[in-house]
Formats: structure tokens, C-alpha cells, sequence
């Protein structure tokens, strides 16, 4: 295990010494300490490696990660895990305002809540949020799957496109163009293994799917405003 | 002239100048389809502009560099601020992001080669960056649109520098589009979008808001791409003065400020036409703002929207910008709107010139259209030569004028070498009108 | 565009470390805003006192001999303490109005930063280090208090332009976000006869919760309209003599996070302003969510946390 104390170093070094590991590192275990909020913490990772994150981090936590296996043992600031290409991003805590969006790839876990936007733009991100999400999540989310083991906020998957959205709990409302859809055996398949995957307790049965209306797909009188 | 054929005098039937044909049309077509006007291209209204300013020369009182024989620079390196690399261009004009989709592979790889060869840089745009495109450009700036289609680190990372789009010079405050014509196999994997649809993009970045915000995601970026690239920040002619201000604030490296005549693939005509100010407004609005701050020439200043000639150029830069971008014209010289597809133009109900439906695909000239067949048509290093010359001719015109105003670098040019010809260019340029020391605003005069 | 942060302490023996705590949180936000910094402190209420914080630009001239100067004019017993460019002016209850007459007639060129029983507001261009070093905010004792500091949108970077807003006696807003429609909104209320010194879109927010106040809505109600009548994007933390509430707009944007425990509950516009308070590991952490007036206060009412 490799530790790096942002109390004794900068942002700087601790991101570029992470960026320094290749694909065949044998120092495959790192250890951030003091994080303290800090923003950018181990963004643009390409590397197969575990940091663990000993505390709360600030704005973008993870962004753009590839490869790497990123876990926050406290809550995260804005922006987590933004554009996560491939990898894992778990945070113990709450996860603030547009968790993995616009992610392409890989998985990420929030044990807690996450605030607003979450997945907002995701594009092949899988996101499983043990706790509550709030309002505007899932906005023009285009694929990957959204799964919310607690409640969904307003406005939850508004002007979505072929991502998949399964709720536990209620959901405050549905926004434009988003509709509740059939539960098909594929569907229980897929949340039964992201479950899983997440170490969320519950049982697929339990969830409801919601998808895109394809309303919006085509400029029409209908939903021009 | 009185019409008196039926015995007593009629008046000339006289068209209205506020229900004009154009506007005729468009409410009868509004009230047909119940959906607004979406085209590509600028604003087509007459807007004061480059034309109305002219260069004084040199005579007697300034002397005048030899025009083959004196050296007149016209390097010009953007990014000093911060990053560790900053993109040095042999000539000051780049060409404008647009993006992968709007425009054919083709016409996007013929951008890379001609502005290879002329020694600039070219930029992707909304669809993420193609291979053609990063292989045959030497310089090449990535776009970070709030739709982050094809946006990945991997890309980020090849990329000569980062230009976080916040707004457009057509839509300032507006998000992109693009119609299902063009949503081809390629366009729909990389925009992860369903094959087909007619596709709207955010107008606000999904992970920040604000210029507080925006310092924080420079951050980020300069972190995952080791502070070696320049970052720009891109916004429409909206309120330079502040803009430009709040993109220092925030950590920028270079600001690109595009006026209301900059172009776009598709998007309201409404917005083309009634958002935005135009150019010949922006740039000193925002050279006062880097003054202001001590950033001119630290912070440098692209500036787009309506750029055709080597006196464009040279005038945008008297006013203070440290380069210029091109989009429409860069597709003109591919060969965009040229006659002789005035046939296939004819047959879409439009003319050499006119044709704007660039949202359609149906690109008689084969750029911005995903239509295999009519994408043959354009032969991409014929597009790259015909390119390379038109820059080469904007520079050497630049050169030609600010030789005749005794500038041995195009970025000595000054506002003191222009005057106006009209006085609402002067007014919007701050440059004294044409025989005077005056312009309206001048502080300490009166009208 | 800006960072906030607030803090209301429950627990009377953090009271003298107010200054401190707040301090800290608000340099922690320096990278948000820059340009002005500004703290309101609530504090050292005397039984038959309230106060008056003046600023100047020229303090040795100004505040040379004003209380006196201020004391003929009003006819009333003015006490004065001068701190850097500010003066708090100590002068009897319910000698508020009377004594800013006289600083108008006296002085024209001072400015009021605030007035109340216990408010005291010191703000100023520069950074949150200067300005609280400037006015020794770190000493300072007190049971809530709320600072901003500033990265100027589109108004002049000044004095008056810094935040916390003054709304009325011992009432004070800072913003972060932009508003959309202040420039109608100033017009307006100033047609109804509210003072508005600048152009900046946050006083019009302030001057809005006054507005509502005069004509009798409580604090809670003002701000619960501001939702409608406001336009754009804010995150508005407000203090009063009592306690100090927080209210996003409906799409809340910008960001907000708050922490609550036996101590204290407290503001930041990010996670890092709220890292050195005491037990902040086992704090109860959270967003406020869109449109939603929360409020804390010392006097005997419940918490009150209710949807707009």
C-alpha cells in the first residue's frame, strides 16, 4: 500500500505520480489521505489500480476515470466520477450534485444519496445509488442504467433517451418524456447482477423500470415547448 | 407612375417594408407546419461591420514596409498563461470548431490538411474528435460542449489544446442541434444516440455552473491533461466585457469570442438573427476587459463570426484580437454554396449562395451531409489544397496591409490605423469616423 | 458568482470562537470569489444599545470627532469604535432611524454596512484573508454570523458591492448565482420607494425581502415568494437577530451544503468550507433541496423546514 498525504503534497504531485502508473504497476494499492474536500482528487486515471480515498472530497473526484478502482470513504463533492470512461468508483458516503455525468463506462456506487442531476448525460455508465436521488437526475440521459435503491426525486429522467432507470422506492415525478415501462426478464437479469455488483440489498422484483416515451425523438407541434 | 387604364388614376400597389415577402412567407409557412424556422449558416441580416472600417496607410507622416523584400511576421502563439505547451501557428487564422456530423469525415479531414499545410489550427466540435481529423491536423483543439458527445479522456489527452465551449456567436445561450438526416451509423455511435432522431444538446454544462464553478472544471482538466495544453474558453458575442472578464477570473489561457454572424449547422432562425451583437461590437468590449485586468496579449483573444478576407483579418486584429477563427468561409473555400451545383441548388427551392438548410444532409457539394453518395462528391486533399490557398491569401493580404501601415508584425496593428465609414461602426468600433478625430461615445466630447 | 458560508451555533460555549470558525470556513472559499469579501456577525447584544457600522475610504478624516458630530445632530448619546475603514456606532434603542438621519446630514460620503440590535456587517474589497485580518474577525464572539465572498458577474467590484446585503435591523442576505430579471425588479421597487444603491442584482434580492417584510410578510413568507418573483439562479443564505435561513431557486445549480449537529448547524458552498469544524466527521451532512425555505433560530420555535 502506497500513501499519498495531500497534508504533505500538492494536488499536482498526487495526480501526476497516479498517472505515472502504467498498466503493468506493481504498486497496485494507493492510499489518499487528508483529502479534506479538495477538488480534481485521482481525475484522469488509465491504470488497473486501487485508491482508496480516506475522507470527503470537493468538485470531481474520479473524472474521466479509466481502469482504476476508486473508493471514497466519505461523501463526494460535485461532479463524481464525470465522464468515467471504464473502472469503479464507490463512495461510502453522499454524493453531491451530477454524479457520473455524461459517463461513457463503469460502474459507480453510491452508498448513501446522491444529490441532484444524478446521471445527467450518462452514455453507458452503469449507477447504483443505495440511497435517495433528488431532482432533475437522469436529464437527457442516453444510455447505461440508473438504478435508485431509496426514492427519485422531481423531475427524474426528463428528455431521457435509451438509458434505463429502475426506482425502488416512489418517485416524486416523471419528467417530460419519461415513462414507467414493462419489467421484462432481460431487465431483471441486468439489475439482479448490478445489484450484486454494488453490495446493495434488495431484490430486482422490488424495482420498477423507467424508460423514454421516444416522444421527443422527432421535433413535432406536440413537444416543440 | 399612375395606372389609368380604368379611366380614373389608381396608385402602384406598394409592398409593405414590414410585412415583406420574407416575413410573408414565413408566417404562412409557421402557420402550415406549427414549428419554427431551423437552417444553418449566420445572420444574413446587414449588419454593421469590417466593411465599414478602413486601414489609413502610411504616406509621409508613416512609412510603409517594402512588400517583397521587408519582413512582416505573422506568427502568433495562443496558451502562454499557464500551460506548459502552448500552440504556436504560423499564421493567426484558425479555423473554427464544427462538428463531426454537421459536417462528413471528408470535410473534416480536408480541414485538418488544409490547415496543416497553411501552419494553423484546426478544432473539433460537437460528436467528439474523428481519426481523419486528428491524423491530418499538425494542431488540433478539442472541444468540451455541455453534450460531451465523444467526449473521452483518451482524446483529451492527443489534443494540442482545450477550447470549453460556454456559448456560439449564432446561439449565444443556446444548445446545439442536430436533425435526424444526418444522425448516420457513425454520427449515432459516437453521440451514443439512437440512429435517426432529431437530436437537441444542453445549453448549459451538466457539471458546472458559473464562473466559480468553471474554475474548478479548469482545474480538473488541466490536472487530467498535466498542465501542458492551453485551455480557451469559447463564448458568443452575448456581453464580452463581462464574459471575457469572468473566462480570465477563471483560469483561461486564451478567450474566443465569436459574434453574432458566426455560423452554425442548425439551429432556430430566430436565434441566428435576433441573438447575439454583432463582431464589430465584441472585440473591444473584450479587449477592454483583458486591459482592464492587465491580461492583454497574456490572455490571448480569437475572435470569429463573419471573417472572409485578409482584411477582416487585419482589422479584427488593429482592434486588438490576437487571432482570428473562420468557419463559414473555411467551408466556402471547400466548395460550400458553389455554382456549379446551381442545378441541385434550384431543385431544393434555394440558389448558389442562399443555401442554408445545412440540418437537411441533402449538401449538393457533399460537406455538411452524412449521405454516402453525395459525400463522394467532395475529394478530401482537393478540399485540403483549396483550403491551404485561401489562408495563404487571407495571411498575404493581412501582410499587404499592415506592410502599407509600416507593421513589421501583423500584431503591431492598432486601432489608430482604422477609421470608420459609417457612423454606427464607429460607434461600435470606438474608431474615429472617416475625417474626424470623433466616433460617438468618445468620452469628453459632445454631440 | 461566489462562496458562501454561514454558521448558527446552538451551543453558547462555542460563542467565542464564532469569529474564528467563520473566518476559516470563508477563506476556504477563496478560489469562488476574489474580488470583495464581507462577514455579519451577531453579537454582544446590550440591553439599551443597538448599532450602527459605518464605512469609509478615508477613516482617519471621516471618523475623526463624528460620534460627536453625530451626537448634536440627532440628539442622542453616540458611542463609537473604529475598525479600519468601519465604525460601529453604538446608540440607543430606537435612535436607529434617527441617528442615520444625522450621519446623512453629517456625512454624506459614509456608508451604512449595517444596523441593529446585535448585527454588525464588515466587508470590503480583497480577499477573505485581508478582510478578515483587516477587521480582526477571528477575535470576534458571537451566536451566528454568515460571510460571501465575491467573484463579481457584471456589477462594479466596490464596497457597497460586496455581500452581506443589509435588508433592515439585524437582517442581512448573501447570494451566490445571478439573477435575471433585478433590473426591472430595482425599478420597480424603488417606485415603491426602497432605497437601492447599486447595480448589483443581490441587493435587489435583499431589497425584495424588505420590501415584502414593510408590508407585513415574515421573513419566512418573503423569502418563500422571492421563489416566484425572483427570477434566475441563487442560493440565498439570510441572518436575522434570531437565527439565519437558506433558500435555493427551483433548479438549484449552484451549489449549497450543509451540516448539523449538537453544536451548531452550518453552511458552505462546498464541502472543504465545513472541514475544520469540530466533530464534522459525525455531522449530519446535506443539500438543501430546490425551492425549500429552511430556517434556524434561537427563540423558542420548532425548526422550521417547509416546501414553498
Amino acid at each position: 500500500m502506497q500513501t499519498l498525504d495531500m497534508a504533505d503534497i500538492e494536488l499536482r504531485e498526487m495526480n501526476a505520480t497516479l498517472h505515472a502508473q502504467a498498466e503493468n504497476t506493481n504498486q497496485t494499492a494507493w492510499e489518499i489521505k487528508n483529502p479534506r474536500g479538495a477538488h480534481a482528487i485521482a481525475c484522469g486515471l488509465d491504470a488497473p489500480i486501487e485508491v482508496t480515498v480516506k475522507g470527503s472530497t470537493g468538485y470531481y473526484c474520479g473524472g474521466m476515470n479509466k481502469q482504476a478502482t476508486i473508493n471514497i470513504k466519505g461523501s463526494a463533492g460535485p461532479g463524481v466520477a464525470e465522464n468515467m470512461m471504464s473502472g469503479t468508483v464507490v463512495i461510502e458516503g453522499d454524493a453531491s450534485q451530477y454524479a457520473g455525468a455524461t459517463g461513457h463506462g463503469g460502474l459507480l456506487v453510491i452508498k448513501g444519496n446522491a444529490s441532484s442531476r444524478c446521471g445527467i448525460s450518462m452514455k453507458g455508465i452503469d449507477i447504483v445509488v443505495h440511497g435517495n436521488i433528488g431532482h432533475m437526475s437522469a436529464f437527457m440521459a442516453q444510455s447505461g442504467n440508473l438504478v435508485v435503491c431509496g426514492d427519485a426525486g422531481e423531475a427524474l429522467g426528463d428528455s431521457l433517451y435509451e438509458a434505463r432507470l429502475f426506482v425502488r422506492g416512489s418517485v416524486k415525478s416523471l419528467g417530460t418524456d419519461c415513462v414507467e415501462k414493462e419489467m421484462r426478464p432481460e431487465h431483471l437479469e441486468i439489475l439482479a447482477d448490478l445489484l450484486e455488483r454494488s453490495g446493495a440489498d434488495a431484490k430486482p422484483e422490488e424495482f420498477k423500470r423507467y424508460g423514454s416515451a421516444r416522444e421527443l425523438y422527432t421535433f413535432k407541434i406536440d413537444n416543440a415547448y | 407612375m399612375t395606372d389609368t387604364t380604368n379611366g380614373a388614376p389608381r396608385t402602384t400597389p406598394i409592398q409593405s417594408a414590414t410585412f415583406s415577402d420574407p416575413i410573408n412567407a414565413e408566417i404562412r409557412r409557421a402557420a402550415a407546419t406549427g414549428i419554427y424556422d431551423i437552417r444553418g449558416g449566420g445572420a444574413k441580416r446587414k449588419l454593421p461591420h469590417f466593411d465599414d472600417l478602413l486601414f489609413l496607410g502610411a504616406s509621409i507622416s508613416r512609412y510603409p514596409l517594402e512588400g517583397y523584400r521587408e519582413k512582416c511576421d505573422t506568427s502568433v502563439t495562443l496558451g502562454t498563461r499557464f500551460a506548459k505547451n502552448p500552440i504556436k501557428l504560423d499564421t493567426p487564422i484558425t479555423i473554427a470548431g464544427m462538428s463531426f456530423g454537421a459536417l462528413s469525415g471528408a470535410a473534416k479531414e480536408a480541414l485538418g490538411r488544409g490547415a496543416t499545410l497553411a501552419g494553423t489550427s484546426t478544432t473539433t466540435g460537437d460528436g467528439g474528435m474523428t481519426s481523419e481529423e486528428r491524423g491530418h491536423s499538425n494542431k488540433l483543439v478539442y472541444q468540451y460542449l455541455p453534450s460531451r458527445y465523444g467526449m473521452n479522456p483518451d482524446d483529451l489527452r492527443r489534443a494540442d489544446a482545450i477550447e470549453i465551449v460556454v456559448g456560439q456567436g449564432a446561439k449565444p445561450g443556446g444548445g446545439g442541434m442536430l436533425l435526424g438526416q444526418k444522425i448516420s451509423d457513425r454520427v449515432a455511435e459516437m453521440r451514443n444516440l439512437p440512429k435517426g432522431i432529431d437530436q437537441r444538446s444542453a445549453c448549459r454544462h451538466p457539471d458546472w455552473t458559473g464562473p466559480d464553478d468553471l474554475e474548478i472544471k479548469i482545474l480538473e482538466l488541466r490536472e487530467i491533461t498535466g498542465w501542458k495544453v492551453p485551455i480557451y474558453i469559447k463564448v458568443g458575442g452575448a456581453r464580452p466585457y463581462f464574459d471575457t472578464t469572468l473566462a480570465v477570473k477563471a483560469g483561461a489561457d486564451v478567450v474566443v469570442l465569436d459574434g453574432m454572424q458566426g455560423g452554425t449547422a442548425a439551429t432556430q432562425d430566430v436565434f441566428i438573427e435576433h441573438v447575439g451583437q454583432p463582431i464589430l461590437a465584441c472585440i473591444r468590449e473584450a479587449v477592454r476587459a483583458l486591459q482592464d485586468l492587465g491580461m492583454h496579449r497574456e490572455v490571448q483573444l480569437v475572435v470569429s463570426g463573419g471573417i472572409r478576407t485578409g482584411a477582416d483579418v487585419a482589422k479584427a486584429m488593429a482592434l486588438g484580437a490576437d487571432a482570428v477563427a473562420i468557419g463559414t468561409a473555411a467551408l466556402i473555400a471547400l466548395g460550400d454554396n458553389d455554382p456549379k451545383w446551381e442545378a441541385e441548388y434550384n431543385a431544393l427551392g434555394t440558389t448558389a449562395g442562399a443555401y442554408d438548410d445545412w440540418h437537411e444532409g441533402r449538401d449538393p457539394a457533399g460537406i455538411t451531409t452524412q449521405d454516402p453518395e453525395l459525400m463522394q462528391r467532395f475529394d478530401p486533399i482537393e478540399g485540403g489544397r483549396r483550403l491551404n490557398n485561401y489562408l495563404r491569401v487571407m495571411t498575404l493580404e493581412a501582410q499587404t496591409i499592415a506592410r502599407a501601415c509600416g507593421k513589421s508584425h501583423l500584431h503591431n496593428l492598432e486601432p489608430e490605423d482604422l477609421c470608420a465609414v459609417t457612423m454606427e461602426a464607429a460607434a461600435m468600433a470606438k474608431i474615429p469616423l472617416a475625417g474626424t478625430d470623433w466616433y460617438p461615445g468618445k468620452p469628453n466630447t459632445s454631440f | 458568482m461566489c462562496g458562501i458560508v454561514g454558521l448558527f451555533l446552538k451551543d453558547k460555549s462555542l460563542e467565542p470562537q464564532l469569529g474564528s470558525l467563520l473566518a476559516g470556513m470563508l477563506v476556504t472559499m477563496t478560489d469562488r470569489g476574489p474580488d470583495s469579501a464581507g462577514i455579519a456577525i451577531y453579537s454582544n447584544e446590550t440591553k439599551d444599545q443597538s448599532k450602527i457600522v459605518v464605512q469609509s475610504d478615508t477613516p482617519k478624516t471621516d471618523f475623526d470627532g463624528l460620534e460627536v458630530a453625530l451626537a448634536n445632530a440627532s440628539g442622542v448619546t453616540v458611542g463609537m469604535e473604529v475598525s479600519s475603514t468601519h465604525a460601529v456606532l453604538s446608540v440607543p434603542n430606537g435612535a436607529i432611524d434617527a441617528v442615520r438621519t444625522a450621519i446623512a446630514a453629517v456625512n454624506p460620503a459614509l456608508r451604512i454596512m449595517s444596523r441593529g440590535d446585535t448585527l454588525e456587517i464588515y466587508k470590503e474589497v480583497g480577499l477573505p484573508k485581508d478582510v478578515a485580518s483587516r477587521f480582526a474577525i477571528d477575535v470576534m464572539s458571537g451566536s451566528h454570523g454568515i460571510g460571501h465572498t465575491r467573484m463579481a458577474t457584471e456589477s462594479a467590484v466596490t464596497t457597497m458591492g460586496a455581500h452581506p446585503f443589509n435588508t433592515g435591523n439585524d437582517q442581512c442576505l448573501v447570494h451566490n448565482g445571478s439573477l435575471s430579471n433585478h433590473n426591472s425588479l430595482r425599478r420597480k421597487l424603488r417606485r415603491e420607494g426602497i432605497h437601492i444603491e447599486t447595480e448589483n442584482d443581490t441587493e435587489v434580492g435583499a431589497a425584495y425581502l424588505t420590501w415584502r417584510m414593510q408590508n407585513g410578510a415574515t421573513l419566512g413568507e418573503a423569502l418563500e415568494s422571492s421563489l416566484t418573483d425572483l427570477d434566475g439562479f441563487f442560493t440565498f443564505v439570510v441572518g436575522t437577530k434570531d437565527g439565519f435561513g437558506v433558500v435555493r431557486d427551483p433548479i438549484a445549480c449552484k451549489p449549497a451544503v450543509m451540516a448539523e449537529t449538537e453544536q451548531y448547524v452550518a453552511f458552505g458552498s462546498e464541502y472543504r468550507a465545513l472541514v475544520d469544524l469540530p466533530g464534522i466527521e459525525t455531522a449530519r451532512v446535506w443539500e438543501p433541496e430546490p425551492a425549500t425555505v429552511y430556517f434556524w433560530s434561537h427563540s423558542e420555535q420548532p425548526i422550521k423546514e417547509e416546501a414553498a
